[in-house]
């Protein structure tokens, strides 16, 4: 996949929140993990990465093994080293928190460091397994498809990818903070999971007209389907449709692959309280915008986004409006000039003429997006329970071979949550197809 | 792939990393998980009559922030019943026949020797291994070190051994010797198949400062303990390699005394084992340590081009020589990386107060890097071994028109040296 991205695409501005260990400082940081047994880090990974391993062979430096045990958990080890909100899962959850005296390890910068090695070496893994003669399609080449197709490969199982863009790699490429991780190093990294070999790619494919679900559930032994999330919910209020409103994870989408074409901005509002609308004031800020303010219905404390990241997006600068419903938008010449909001009391109800405009040539959207269940929820023995399709822990739906992962079945969590579940349906998928008899 | 395959005086494991007999060897479910882990071998616990311990048994030795560097303990030999160690040798060899299993023994008369060597062999024993080497408690009751410490004993006992042993028999040495090769050479006059050592050291590991008792403490005594861990590795090293050069020896080595990674194993292989074997970092950490041991032993064996480890076993020993062949005339100086340096200036007081007085502040005052006055540098390592910069300061090699030259060319040859630097 020799995807080209633009040179001055809008991203290329960030930096590296979290700067990569030198050895000196990885091999420091590794001597001061406990090696915990049974270690909580561990169960607070959604791919069960044994962390104390990892950490111990990086002070010994047997960078390649700590690669190793990272991958084999978790084949994107390289970009969720990077893009694990860490806080709440594996250094959250480390014993030192316990401990006043030292602070808790840094592990994703230590998975990061040897991640980092093993991929500037050129280190490959993995081998294809012999063939099986099974075939599975996977539809949805971000991280939960391209993690279920790995693992595919490596049990002998021929894998064809289903995406809908031109690039892989999902959100990672499309929608990671680029303070984070930018797009190149995404498609770096789906390259290298590619190297397996065997997996075919079909990019600019949208399955449901053609090929169907069903199609391809009577051409396949198996399909997996992590297709993630829909665009972004409008908020249906007049005027979403000047020039200047537009969607979150379209905003950020162009930002990462494409020139930037904010300069002019003076001031955003980001609606919303999530994780989405925090990156987007994050990201506005990084491009330059001087003035960017995020428009919430509740109060700071109630912000479903996570807090670590709400406070570095106060430390850049975010400016931050609570308890406020827009109602609409004002224009001039086709353009977006303000938002009208209400306020809200404490029960999200609108206060009585406190109707006033905030200021905007920037309003991006980020309410949440919509759910694509409608084709797989179509089919005899799926459920959808409005958010999510249900399905069992290896994302096996009820409908004979039909397995999902991701966003889809989780209802929208980490790249971590998406490569455990992408993984987990390959397991499930392979005794599946070893029982199953020749043939669909 | 590389082969980890360990051969030490016809004791063959599937790689060369076998627990010590030690606590960590105690039993047989112990064993088996260890096995499990991934361990090549064990030496199980000393087997002779039970003895009583006492509590407490263990001392930690912290440095600088780092627990337990040094290790030492007041433990005796096995304190179960031997018919239970002798069935549970059966039922780990019964279970893993690949591992090697050798069995660790201290009792006192021939006849005792005679007996518990045959009933450790009807249990499956692949070896065996005398402890001449233990240095507190059984020394006291003449066995252990007090053993290992006269060579005509311990050549007498081995003897005994090797007359009732259908397996290879290992003789475990005790460092508590003035020269370890006399007693190496010992063992082998007995008939010895191979050594082990180093056991553990005489010591005292700290004092408890508001008792003013030694540690470990039991009740208002001590007594002196075995000291091990990764601290002791230097001592070990240097007594493997003395034996390892030795041309009157030539028997294989079983390393130990320090183990607590592959590259420390690397350095035993290297300077002549053919195993090594592991107890402190087990006790600090568990079995667990095994699996990186082996990955990071492959990884090096992969990266240097060794294909089986008997290339490895010894690739060291023609490197480690006596100071008489030291080549006089071969010249380094410290260099400063400016760019690295980060102007802490513990080079300049390590080599003011500890070595030649040669690295000075900046004269000029310009800059907050040290100068080093290279026609004053002896080329000590002094100022790179405090640098806590990583390669900031190096040892570079000057060329100064002299042929090498040692100090026995010199006495004998009178082979031409360098004038002296940094003599006042």
């Amino acid at each position: 996949m020799a995807t080209q991205l633009p040179d001055n695409r809008g991203e290329v501005v960030f930096e590296d929140f979290k700067p990569a260990y030198t050895d000196a400082q990885a091999v420091t940081e590794a001597n001061r993990c406990l090696y915990c047994l049974d270690a909580p880090c561990i169960d607070a990974c959604p791919t069960g990465i044994d962390i104390p391993t990892f950490i111990r062979k990086i002070a010994t430096g047997n960078v390649r093994g700590a690669a190793k045990t990272i991958f084999d958990s978790n084949i994107f080890g390289m970009s969720c080293a990077r893009v694990c909100p860490v806080e709440v899962l594996c250094v959250g959850d480390c014993v030192y928190n316990r401990f006043d005296e030292s602070p808790p390890i840094q592990i994703g910068k230590l998975q990061r460091y040897a991640t980092d090695i093993a991929y500037a070496k050129g280190e490959q893994f993995y081998e294809a397994g012999p063939d099986t003669g099974k075939r599975v399609a996977v539809v949805g080449g971000g991280p939960a498809g391209l993690a279920c197709a790995h693992r595919l490969r490596r049990f002998g199982h021929a894998v064809t990818i289903f995406e809908k863009r031109d690039v892989l790699g999902g959100l990672n490429t499309t929608g990671v903070a680029p303070y984070k991780m930018r797009a190149d190093k995404s498609l770096e990294e789906v390259d290298w999971v590619l190297a397996i070999g065997g997996i075919e790619v079909k990019t600019g494919v949208d399955v449901g007209a053609s090929p169907s679900l069903g199609e391809l559930l009577a051409d396949y032994d198996a399909v997996f389907v992590g297709i993630g999330l829909g665009p972004d919910s409008p908020l249906v209020v007049d005027g979403e449709t000047l020039d200047g409103v537009m969607g979150a994870v379209d905003f950020i989408e162009e930002m990462k692959l494409q020139p930037s074409r904010f300069g002019g901005v003076r001031h955003a509002v980001v609606v919303g309280g999530g994780n989405t609308a925090i990156d987007a004031v994050r990201e506005a800020l990084g491009l330059g915008i001087p003035e960017v303010t995020m428009l919430y219905r509740g109060t700071e404390g109630g912000m479903p986004g996570y807090a670590h990241e709400w406070k570095a997006a106060k430390v850049e600068g975010a400016r931050a409006l609570w308890q406020r419903q827009p109602v609409g938008f004002e224009g001039a010449d086709g353009k977006v000039t303000g938002i009208r909001c209400v306020r809200l009391d404490d029960r999200k109800q609108p206060v009585a003429d406190s109707e006033h405009v905030v200021h905007a040539d920037l309003v991006l959207i980020a309410i949440g997006q919509s759910r694509l269940l409608d084709q797989v929820a179509a089919l005899e023995g799926v459920r959808a329970d409005g958010r999510r399709i249900v399905a069992d822990e290896a994302g096996f739906t009820g409908h004979p071979g039909l397995y999902v992962g991701g966003d889809l079945k989780n209802g929208a969590k980490e790249v971590v949550n998406a490569v455990a579940e992408g993984r987990d349906a390959a397991v499930a998928i392979d005794a599946h197809l070893s029982t199953s008899g020749q043939g669909a | 792939m590389v082969d980890l395959t360990s051969n030490t005086g016809g004791i063959i494991s599937p790689n060369p990393f076998w627990l010590a007999s030690a606590p960590p060897a105690n039993s047989g479910d112990q064993i088996m998980r260890a096995f499990d882990h991934g361990w090549g071998g064990a030496v199980w616990k000393t087997l002779g009559s039970p003895i009583q311990n006492v509590s407490s048994r263990f001392g930690g030795l912290n440095y600088r922030g780092t627990r337990a560097i040094g290790f030492n303990n007041i433990e005796l030999i096995t304190d179960r019943p031997l018919e239970v160690n002798l069935r549970e040798i059966a039922e780990v060899k019964k279970r893993y026949p690949k591992h090697a299993v050798i069995v660790s023994l201290m009792v006192e008369t021939e006849e005792e020797w005679r007996d518990i060597i045959a009933r450790s062999i009807d249990a499956g024993a692949d070896g065996l291994e005398l402890n001449f080497g233990c240095p507190h408690g059984m020394c006291e009751r003449g066995m252990g070190s007090a053993v290992g410490q006269e060579p005509t004993v311990n050549e007498r006992i081995t003897g005994w051994a090797k007359k009732y042993s259908t397996v290879p028999v290992l003789v475990k040495l005790t460092p508590n010797v003035s020269d370890i090769v006399p007693h190496g050479l010992a063992a082998k006059r007995g008939g010895a198949d191979g050594v082990s050592l180093i056991n553990t050291i005489k010591s005292i590991i700290g004092l408890d400062l508001d008792r003013l008792v030694p540690e470990p403490r039991v009740s208002g005594l001590s007594t002196n303990g075995g000291y091990c861990g990764a601290a002791v590795k230097p001592i070990a090293l240097h007594m493997v390699a003395s034996l390892a050069r030795e041309p009157m020896f030539g028997l294989p080595i079983s390393g130990i005394g320090g183990v607590a990674n592959w590259r420390d194993a690397v350095e035993f292989l290297a300077l002549g084992s053919s195993s090594v074997q592991v107890c402190t970092e087990v006790m600090l950490r568990g079995y667990r340590v095994v699996e990186d041991m082996i990955e990071g032993l492959e990884g090096y064996m992969k990266q240097q081009g060794f294909e089986k480890l008997d290339q490895l076993v010894g690739a060291a020993v023609p490197s480690f020589s006596e100071w008489g062949n030291l080549d006089l005339n071969y010249e380094t100086v410290a260099k400063i990386d400016a760019d690295k340096c980060i102007g802490c200036h513990l080079c300049v007081v390590a080599c003011h107060d500890g070595a030649h007085q040669c690295i000075h502040p900046d004269p000029a005052g310009q800059t907050f890097v040290p100068h080093v006055d290279e026609s004053e540098c002896v080329g000590c390592n002094l100022c790179q071994i405090v640098c806590p910069v990583p390669d900031c300061i190096s040892m570079v090699e000057v060329d100064n028109g002299f042929a090498p030259a040692t100090w026995n060319e010199h006495v004998y040859e009178g082979a031409k040296l360098r004038p002296k630097k940094g003599v006042h």
